[in-house]
């Protein structure tokens, strides 16, 4: 880890440090000087599904208030690390994770950890919209509700509009509060859950591929939320869109059938890849 | 590849030319297809149609009943009863009671029956000669019970003339209905000549009418007075039953489904226990008749012919029904529901019970309603556990001995006077059917009003 940070003073043109993982592969890793402290970090995660092995070895810092970007082709294991980080895995039948992911230093797998407790820090956006089939109110009141986090009644409004209003929806939808969720448009559902996600107040907030099921207006629109959004919050999104990425994250980390191929600075890994399929993905020849 | 599937115009030709010539079998297939569909439909239809028709048609001249318009005479040369007893002071209430029912068994003891032929020849026009026992055979025989108990409840009748309605015996009701054969020899009749042509002259006069026959729901089964046999006993037997069914089943085969999709691990055990629910839908319901008469009337204690074994037996018999529709129900919600509830932070309890429950609730619902309907009209179990017997009295208690609508329609079908009790066997039928139907709409009802609402 200090070798890490004592390459990273040399700058871009530093060479690239590779840590050594358990069955040998290497990730190509490029230092970024600019990047903010490391608050969540995964060291040697490896998930099985049943027999299967969908993630090996994985190692990546994530670093605070700013978004990380996990990218690769479909089935090369990015969702799966990012539902280890707030384990959303627990939930699949037959899954199982290896390896020791720490926020704070402190290990999310270890007995101690009480999953709802987790999930309220670490909150999750998934690929469709998935509001609840309740009212706009209820669906952001409802993780404040649970967890208790609203004394009052006007308390819980103040945390619903603040909520809605950081994830800007509120001027499109305050006068109808009370109507059901299910009824928006698919971007504005997407901002919704978002707010909701917001609302319980994390610190990490994961995002499966939050745009894929939205037309080119609204993911604009939820790609400058995110860009707003990492002032406040540490972000990780899963995208299949390489322009997504490179528009909204800082930090990028390269999947391939189950290995994190390559990390860096996202400038970095698409203008100068090291790897050579990262390079093949970033020029369309895989994926 | 070859140049059938080159962009020439000869290979165009040609590609278009094959695809037609097998365009005439497709097209025939699916006709064939469609037509056996409708077919399907139409068979099933008409099944159905002639099932109403036929129960319908028996059933519905059930519904009305002669009933004789005349005149009571209470007697006082038939009825020598003493005044009823007044309460002395100082007179104890055992003893005053002990004095009330010997003026009732009093009552009792007096010849209704001669009160009863009095009132038919009041009817009777003038000049027609009629012996006691013709003019007691018009109407039912429960009517001098009738007429005891209006004189008990207001013994100051005595010696006054009332105006009143007699149910007309099923054998002059089969008469007049033409439910038996009027060519018969009269050995082979019910109903001595002249009764039978009293019934008719009384019908044509007027004194004899159809009437709606409301007595069907609210007197029990009969034998001796066949004509006033009704349904009450079987509607709050069969009632009592369903109180039961929906207090055990739907509590129990709702948890059990909750926890069987939602919180037990899939292992060996939850297997094996999935694997039995679904046999046990497929039980015949004779067996759970003989179980329920196993364990809860020999082993457990219970009395026999009550609805509580009835609604018992029942509920082992819908569980695995509900059971079974909660959990495709459940299975049914989207997961992305589940992950946004979980992501949340929501407990597993939670999320169940704040986002599952309440979208698969049409769906319990239904399953529900549908289990309760299909309980109601089961009929096997409840002859091994005593519910065929004869019983005269609506329940109090589910405790209490009852027989339930099913029960009756087997018993009404098998009695002796075919030809009254066949179209009260139907009338039973379209009753029963009647509930059933009214219970599965609002089964529909109350779906679409759920789902409205989401």
């Amino acid at each position: 880890m200090t070798s890490l940070f004592r390459s990273s003073l040399q700058g871009v043109a530093a060479p690239p440090t590779a840590l050594e993982a358990g069955d040998g592969y290497q990730t190509v890793r490029t230092p970024d000087p600019k990047a903010k402290p490391t608050r969540l970090s995964a060291h040697d995660v490896c998930v099985f599904y049943g027999d299967k092995q969908a993630l090996e070895n994985v190692s990546i810092d994530i670093p605070e208030r700013s978004v990380s970007a996990l990218i690769g082709p479909s089935g090369c294991g990015k969702s799966t690390f990012l539902r280890c980080l707030n384990r959303m895995n627990d939930t699949i039948e037959g899954a199982r994770v290896t390896g020791e992911i720490t926020l704070d230093g402190e290990n999310l797998y270890s007995p101690q950890v009480d999953v709802v407790e987790l999930r309220a820090r670490i909150g999750m956006v998934f690929q469709k919209p998935n509001p609840f089939p309740k009212s706009i109110f209820e669906n952001v009141a409802y993780g404040p509700k649970i967890h208790g986090l609203a004394r009052s009644k006007s308390e819980l409004e103040e945390i619903v509009v603040t909520s809605l209003k950081r994830a800007g929806l509120f001027e499109e939808v305050k006068d109808r509060l009370h109507a059901p969720g299910t009824g928006l448009s698919g971007g504005q559902q997407q901002r919704l859950c978002i707010a909701r996600a917001i609302a319980v107040g994390p610190e990490v907030i994961l995002m499966d591929e939050p745009c894929s099921a939205l037309d080119p207006i609204a993911t604009s629109i939820i790609e400058e939320l995110i860009d707003e959004l990492r002032e406040n919050y540490t972000i990780i999104i899963v995208t299949h869109s390489m322009q997504q990425a490179a528009r909204v994250s800082q930090k990028t980390a390269f999947f391939h059938l189950g290995k994190l191929i390559e990390e860096g600075p996202t400038e970095r890994i698409f203008t100068n890849p090291r790897d050579k399929k990262t390079q093949d993905y970033i020029t369309g020849r895989i994926g | 590849m070859t140049d059938s599937f080159t962009v020439s115009s000869s290979g165009a030709e040609r590609r278009r030319a094959r695809i037609r010539a097998g365009l005439g079998r497709r097209h025939l297939f699916e006709r064939i297809f469609r037509g056996l569909g409708v077919l399907a439909i139409l068979i099933a239809l008409a099944l159905v149609g002639s099932l109403f028709w036929m129960v319908i048609s028996k059933g519905y001249s059930a519904f009305t009943q002669a009933n004789l318009e005349t005149e009571v005479y209470f007697d006082p040369d038939i009825i020598k009863v003493d005044p009823p007893p007044q309460q002395q002071p100082g007179q104890s209430a055992a003893d005053f009671r002990a004095q009330r029912l010997a003026w009732q068994r009093q009552v009792t003891m007096s010849n209704w029956n001669r009160v009863v032929e009095q009132a038919v020849r009041a009817a009777v026009p003038p000049g027609l000669e009629i012996t006691a026992r013709e003019a007691t055979a018009l109407v039912d025989a429960g009517e001098r019970h009738r007429l005891r108990d209006i004189f008990v409840e207001n013994p100051g009748l005595l010696g006054e003339r009332l105006p009143f309605t007699m149910l007309a015996s099923a054998d002059v009701d089969n008469w007049l209905k033409g439910t038996i054969d009027r060519d018969l020899p009269d050995e082979r009749q019910q109903l001595s000549p002249a009764t039978r042509a009293l019934a008719d002259q009384l019908l044509e006069s007027g004194a004899i009418q159809f009437k709606f026959a409301w007595h069907i729901f609210t007197n029990v089964d009969s034998r001796s007075a066949p004509a006033s046999a009704g349904l009450a006993g079987g509607l709050v037997g069969s009632l009592y039953m369903m109180l039961v069914v929906v207090l055990l089943a739907v509590p129990i085969g709702v948890a059990s489904a909750i926890y069987l999709e939602e919180f037990a691990p899939k292992n060996r055990l939850t297997d094996l226990i999935e694997v039995n629910i679904n046999n046990l839908a497929a039980v015949p319901s004779i067996v759970f008749g003989l179980f329920g008469a196993a364990v809860f009337i020999k082993y457990i204690g219970l009395p026999l012919s009550a609805p509580i074994v009835g609604g018992l037996v029942l509920t082992l018999m819908t569980l695995p029904t509900i059971i079974i529709a909660t959990r495709s129900s459940l299975r049914a919600v989207p997961p992305s529901l589940r992950q946004a509830a979980l992501g949340l932070g929501a407990s597993r309890t939670q999320m169940v019970f704040h986002h599952v429950l309440p979208v698969t609730l049409p769906g319990i619902l239904t399953a529900t309603i549908i289990g309760v309907a299909q309980a109601l009209g089961e009929t096997a179990p409840l002859l091994l556990i005593g519910m065929n017997a004869f019983v005269a009295a609506v329940p109090g208690t589910p405790f209490d001995q009852s027989t339930a609508l099913p029960a009756q329609i087997y018993l009404w079908q098998g009695n002796e006077n075919r030809n009254f009790f066949e179209a009260r066997t139907s009338a039973a039928i379209m009753v029963l059917l009647t509930l059933m139907i009214t219970m599965n709409a609002i089964a529909v009802l109350l779906r679409q009003r759920l789902e409205r609402l989401k």
